[in-house]
């Protein structure tokens, strides 16, 4: 039997799509051609939650960044996902900059977005100390926060996945045709599977997808962000996002303390014509810390201890596209660049509406549950809760990840939620994301994945495909 | 292997020792020498040894105990010394904390989380190895970038090959002694290549690792870019100038599946970190007196934890010195107090102790920054010790006598190693 809707692509924008269709009577599937969700732009990103004033009025951004911002905390209460509103700064280096300060919070207040100030530099040095005594003025907005945003799209699924969305990871959508009865074939690989309606969140292929559907001609190119991530040693030298007024020719690069509080610096932000060019480069690290360093000029390279780069799908106006298209049933979500991770829950609630308007019929589903069963974090809990728990299960007991203190049981819970490789278990506890980046954690985390999974060390990868770690000794060979 | 695996473990002890490799089993026996009664012995590995498990080459042991030994053997040797000595081991046990009362508290897959009480703590958590992101390798992020370290424990630990073309960037020890143990693995070991003009690991394994397999080293020159989208597919390397900038115009690509980072060594410094513990911001460990106690009274600490050793003997050496010390200080007994700050000058990077007394004998552990031939090491004007060569990657020891200090009146001494 067709399913009602197929949503292509997991990343924040599907993933909080199925779980808002999870509240009604439907049978929605999700598609996602990589092994996990959440492993495209949804996880390198900045993880800020915007204030609600970026984005231009008029704009989809505009519009769904702050009714975004507003549904965060709601969501985290029933997701358990790491999420705080710990506010940001935007500096001001001179008079000019100071104006442009006033103007982004005038459009704020338009908005109703409370608590937007202009703080004098004292003010500005007063709370952040670490700022750049050449700061003259910043626009402080308490409404900005920080997510961990791998862990939001895993609790959005899992969510989803206990109100009865399917899910279909390894799987690439191929082709995308009509059947006479009007339901669409969709072809994953040398599958197809059938639904009536499809929402399009394939990200930087979201093109693609469309064209296979003679759903839009649209273009979606990729525009790179590398972020830099330093020693947690640094941690709380900065507790609020920083980031540079924005000029014509840059847009700043920001000090972001990440949820769990490590300090990440970036991103950039330059045009690539390869899809799938996350290179980190030299140029861009010179860049990011460069840059940063006129803020806060305490950073330096020497405290990195990781680096990756995300893609951001643009589509030519800059503007999101999410509507339905020249094909009944088809509805596009293209172009979700910054702030698309803010605007998520957002969108997740147009298209709901955009898909009724289409002729879903939208009936509640009563066993729908809200929340996800909360996770331990071991390291967090009180001494006794830590004693009561691993007096239950000595694996709470067995330090995992040395770095982050995450217990072995963390990650074989990780992994009977679905984690698959180290990546997945990475993103899922924490393990491996410290400064050793796994060298102590990961051989423990690969047994872990062969024995609870049954699979030989060879078949372990670091994120699918063919990113194997460990290869059989030569036959034979002993020396 | 043997294990005597403690069942009780108790409230309070007079030694606890956080760490159980070379280090740690030399502190406890050198705790027990001077009279303490409990010790413990905590590991967070299945088995104590540290390091030295996986180390399975010879070239351990010459200066301990006359003989070359694997490091196997080097711990076996050891941890039977640790058991007669009738230590408490406990393995399979992480410590996450020690508070200012010197109340430890563990993780344990045995004991689940545990509270000690100890008199003297000995941290002794031995080094965790420099990663990727500390030195910002441009490029993709596929699997096949790893530590030697790590790669040495898939081969001689876990049995399996971490690659089969494999580009080896640094020149540490870990990096040349896997370079050959790859090869007799059947490995194609691609070359070594060293960003400085000189090599970072041992002479003898540049030598026995390297020269003897015909595996090229490439000093002045490092990798610029790794390809690949899931798995390593080749890297681009190139020769750097005098600043250490590379020039790309000079750049080429060699086909590998496996990058090799054996970039460095520091202090696992975890835990001296959640102390608050007064570090060296050069070797990242604890500042230690001549007792080898840290800014936290009664805790003291020794081995890779405080300064990177490139022989174990030496951390044998230093670590009985912190054991011994431990157990005097539950005893009341203190030697006389440190009253010369060591001052690193020219050419040296860093000494181990930080201070010394006018009173007592020591060895002064310190690491120069550049080779030189024909040198001395100077400790201002009382003492001068010629020495043939200095080089980066061997430390340097020098015994310092009572009758040398006393006729030293300041409260810093100045060491410089300079050209005779
Ligand atoms: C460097 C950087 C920093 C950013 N910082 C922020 C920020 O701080 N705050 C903020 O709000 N936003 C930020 N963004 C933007 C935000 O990350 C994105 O808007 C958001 O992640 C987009 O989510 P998505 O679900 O549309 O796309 P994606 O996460 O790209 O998901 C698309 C999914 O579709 C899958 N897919 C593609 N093709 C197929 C196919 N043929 N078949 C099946 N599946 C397919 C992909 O594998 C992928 O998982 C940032 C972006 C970047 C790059
Ligand atoms: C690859 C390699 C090759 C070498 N080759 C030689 C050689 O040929 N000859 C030679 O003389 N020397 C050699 N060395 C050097 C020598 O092995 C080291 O200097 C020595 O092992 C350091 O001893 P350690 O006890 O300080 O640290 P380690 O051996 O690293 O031991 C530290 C121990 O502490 C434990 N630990 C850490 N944190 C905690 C915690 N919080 N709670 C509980 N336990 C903890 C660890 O599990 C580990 O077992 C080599 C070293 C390496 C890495």
């Amino acid at each position: 039997m067709a399913h009602d809707v197929a949503i292509v692509g997991g990343g924040v924008v599907g993933c909080a799509i199925a779980r808002e269709l999870s509240r009604f009577r439907l049978r929605v599937l999700l598609i996602e051609k990589e092994c996990e969700v959440g492993a495209g732009t949804s996880k390198s990103n900045s993880g800020i939650i915007h204030a609600g004033y970026h984005a231009g009025n008029g704009t989809l951004k505009g519009e769904l960044e702050w009714a975004g911002n507003q549904k965060w905390d709601t969501l985290r209460a029933e997701l358990d996902f790491g999420f705080e509103r710990i506010g940001e700064l935007m500096v001001a280096f001179d008079a000019d900059q100071v104006a442009i300060l006033e103007k982004y919070r005038d459009q704020g207040l338009r908005r109703a977005i409370p608590g937007l100030e202009v703080w004098d530099g004292e003010r500005v040095r007063r709370e952040e100390p670490a700022i750049s005594a050449a700061v003259v003025a910043a626009l402080h907005a308490p409404t900005a926060g920080v997510v961990n945003p791998y862990e939001v799209c895993f609790s959005l699924i899992d969510n989803a996945r206990a109100n009865g969305v399917d899910l279909m990871v390894d799987s690439r959508v191929t082709g995308i045709r009509r059947d006479a009865d009007g339901t669409f074939a969709i072809a994953v690989g040398s599958r197809t599977v059938g639904a009536r309606f499809i929402v399009n969140c394939a990200g930087l292929y979201s093109d693609e997808i469309a064209r296979m559907a003679g759903a839009g001609d649209f273009v979606v190119r990729a525009r790179k962000g590398e972020e830099y991530l330093l020693d947690k040693r640094l941690r709380g030298m900065v507790k609020k996002i920083v980031f540079p007024c924005p000029t014509p020719e840059s847009k700043g690069i920001l000090v972001i303390p990440t949820y769990d509080g490590t300090l990440m610096v970036g991103p950039t932000a330059h045009f690539v014509d390869d899809k799938e060019d996350r290179t980190t480069t030299a140029a861009g690290s010179d860049e990011v810390f460069r840059n940063v360093r006129r803020v806060v000029p305490g950073i330096s390279e020497r405290d990195c201890i990781a680096e990756f780069a995300g893609l951001r799908a643009v589509a030519a106006g800059e503007d999101f596209i999410i509507g339905p298209s020249e094909v009944k049933g088809f509805i596009n979500c293209a172009g979700i660049q910054s702030p698309g991770l803010t605007a998520a829950p957002a969108i997740a609630e147009l298209v709901r509406d955009m898909l009724q308007d289409e002729g879903l019929a939208l009936e509640p589903n009563p066993s729908f549950v809200p929340s996800v069963r909360k996770r331990v974090h071991f390291a967090t809990l009180s001494t006794e809760e830590q004693i009561r728990l691993a007096d239950e299960d000595r694996r709470y007991g067995r330090i995992g990840c040395r770095c982050e203190q995450i217990s072995e049981r963390e990650i074989v819970d990780a992994i009977h939620a679905g984690a698959r490789t180290l990546d997945g278990i990475k993103f899922r506890t924490r393990a491996g994301m410290g400064r050793c980046q796994g060298g102590f954690c990961s051989w423990r985390c690969m047994e872990l994945l062969s024995s609870e999974l049954d699979i030989p060390m060879t078949e372990i990868t670091k994120r699918g495909g063919g990113s194997w770690i460990v290869c059989e000794r030569e036959e034979g060979d002993d020396a | 292997m043997i294990t005597d695996e403690i069942r009780h473990l108790a409230r309070a002890y007079d030694v606890v020792i956080s760490g159980g490799g070379p280090a740690g089993m030399a502190a406890a026996i050198g705790a027990r020498s001077q009279g303490a009664e409990k010790i413990l012995l905590i590991d967070r590995e299945r088995e104590a040894g540290g390091i030295l498990w996986q180390c399975i080459h010879h070239g351990f042991g010459l200066h301990h105990f006359g003989e070359e030994l694997t490091g196997p053997e080097y711990a076996q040797r050891y941890l039977e010394e640790v058991l007669e000595n009738d230590i408490d081991v406990l393995t399979d046990t992480y410590v996450c904390d020690i508070s200012p009362e010197r109340q430890l508290k563990l993780m344990s897959g045995r004991h689940g989380i545990a509270v000690v009480d100890a008199k003297a703590v000995v941290l002794a958590m031995g080094a965790r190895e420099r990663t990727r992101g500390a030195i910002r390798i441009p490029g993709e992020r596929p699997s096949g970038v790893l530590t030697a370290g790590l790669a040495q424990k898939f081969v001689n630990m876990m049995g399996y090959l971490p690659g089969r073309r494999v580009v080896i960037l640094g020149s540490g020890d870990i990096g040349l002694i896997m370079a050959r143990r790859l090869t007799l693995e059947g490995v194609e070991v691609k070359g070594v290549f060293e960003i400085m003009p000189h090599a970072n690991g041992l002479n003898r394994n540049i030598v026995q690792c390297l020269h003897d397999y015909d595996i090229p080293l490439h000093l002045s020159t490092t990798v610029v870019d790794i390809h690949g989208r899931q798995r390593v597919e080749k890297v681009t390397v190139a020769p750097v100038d005098g600043a250490l900038k590379p020039d790309l115009s000079r750049a080429w690509d060699i086909d590998c599946d496996t990058v090799l980072l054996s970039i460095g060594l520091i202090p696992e410094n975890e835990l001296s970190r959640k102390i608050d513990l007064r570090l060296d911001p050069v070797t990242s460990g604890p500042v230690v007196n001549s007792t080898m106690e840290t800014s936290m009274n009664g805790v003291f600490a020794c081995g890779n934890v405080v300064h990177i050793h490139d022989l174990v003997d030496f951390v044998s050496e230093e670590s009985v010195l912190a054991g011994r010390n431990a157990g005097a200080y539950i005893t009341g007994r203190r030697p006389p107090k440190d009253n010369i700050r060591l001052l690193p000058g020219d050419n040296v990077a860093y000494c181990v102790p930080h201070t010394l007394s006018s009173e007592r004998e020591h060895i002064v552990y310190m690491r120069v920054r550049k080779p030189i031939e024909k040198c001395s090491v100077r400790f201002g004007e009382v003492l001068e010790k010629k020495l043939r060569y200095v080089f980066p990657a061997e430390m340097v020891n020098i015994k310092v006598k009572p009758q040398f200090l006393e006729n030293f009146h300041g409260d810093a001494l100045r060491v410089d190693v300079v050209q005779r």
